[in-house]
């Protein structure tokens, strides 16, 4: 067994209705603990609503080599981007 | 309305035992075993000293003489302060710090609880605001004991030393005396005996989940909260607290 408690990735909701973000990680030795140290390590300054955790090991990553293939086939396509409308000004940001 | 000097004298004591285990707690910061454990360390101090910053600005206030809670905190000396023994008691590993913080943590919360329904209504305000943080200490400092006490062999060696230690000054926090009297006369604070039962049950729970056994002899330290005689821990503590105020009397930034 290893000494290191694991790895986990946090993510905080900073309001209601807004997504969770990933604000950083920590290491805890469960779930339990992982939500506490969250709690002390990312909303000391009234940061958050809600706390999600997960085990980092749990997370599949892409990996960087392969931004090739993944990423530029949509670069050409420029008609996936809605940029040629014209948007009437009191409609504001969309 | 009790005596003004017997309430005084209880806000001391409130005050003093979160100052002083404020102070203690304050001095694990940068030094714990884990990043994520030093900054939770910190927080339970800063909150500590946050609720010292209400009991002795509130004592000061009833005493009527113009002291602050820097002056409360910062000019007086070892048998002045009204803190139970067990908070200036010294951190020793981890473990026994935080078994100290649980023994702490748990006759707090319980006495926060009574105390937000205080005839006083400052009183009760301060109680109502140090209760959120105290649940949370609790639990905290709570879930360690049992991880550390039902850990590995070293670590439950580690508690069950810490309460071997500890537990002859948990029984300090529920004596009583003419102060503690006035205060339940008039309805200001309960009787400190009469939280034992609910310590004990608390208590008891997570240190049986620690797998730690309690020890069974009944005799108790005393002498902190009256200001009778302090350990000599205090002095060391006070010199490395105050020691700005004793080197620069009365520098301010």
């Amino acid at each position: 067994m290893s000494k290191e408690w694991p790895l986990w990735e946090v993510f905080i909701r900073g309001q209601h209705g807004l997504n969770h973000r990933h604000v950083g990680s920590l290491h805890a030795p469960d779930a339990e603990m992982a939500i506490k140290n969250a709690r002390d390590v990312y909303t000391r300054r009234n940061e958050g609503v809600s706390i999600w955790v997960v085990e980092a090991v749990h997370i599949a990553a892409s990996s960087p080599e392969e931004k090739g293939p993944l990423y530029e086939p949509s670069n050409s396509k420029v008609y996936r981007h809605p940029t040629f409308f014209d948007i009437p000004e009191d409609v504001g940001h969309m | 309305m009790a005596d003004n000097d017997a309430l005084f004298e209880f806000l001391l004591r409130l005050g003093d035992n979160s100052l002083i285990l404020g102070h203690r707690v304050s001095e694990w910061c940068g030094h714990s075993p884990v990043l994520e454990e030093d900054i939770a360390l910190a927080n339970t101090a800063l909150d500590l000293i946050g609720q010292t910053q209400m009991w002795l600005g509130l004592a000061g206030e009833v005493e009527g003489k113009g002291r602050t809670a820097d002056d409360l905190a910062f000019l007086r000396d070892a048998w002045d302060f009204r803190n139970v023994l067990l908070c200036e008691l010294p951190n020793g590993d981890f473990g026994q710090t935080l078994m100290r913080q649980f023994l702490y943590d748990a006759w707090s919360q319980i006495m926060l609880g009574h105390l937000t329904q205080s005839t006083d209504a400052r009183v009760a305000e301060i109680a109502a605001k140090a209760a959120k943080e105290v649940a949370y200490h609790v639990e905290r400092s709570g879930d360690t004991v049992i991880g550390l006490g039902d850990g590995t062999e070293e670590s439950h060696a580690r508690m069950q030393a810490a309460l071997d230690y500890l537990w002859p000054y948990v029984g300090e926090m529920f004596d009583g005396d003419a102060v503690d009297a006035a205060m339940t006369k008039a309805g200001i604070a309960p009787d400190p005996a009469s939280l034992r039962e609910d310590y004990d049950a608390l208590v008891r729970d997570v240190l049986r989940k620690a797998t730690l056994t309690v020890p069974t002899d009944v005799f108790h330290h005393k002498g902190g909260r009256t200001g009778y005689m302090h350990t000599e821990h205090l002095g060391h503590l006070l010199t490395q607290m105050q020691w700005l105020q004793r080197a620069y009397p009365g520098a301010t930034w």
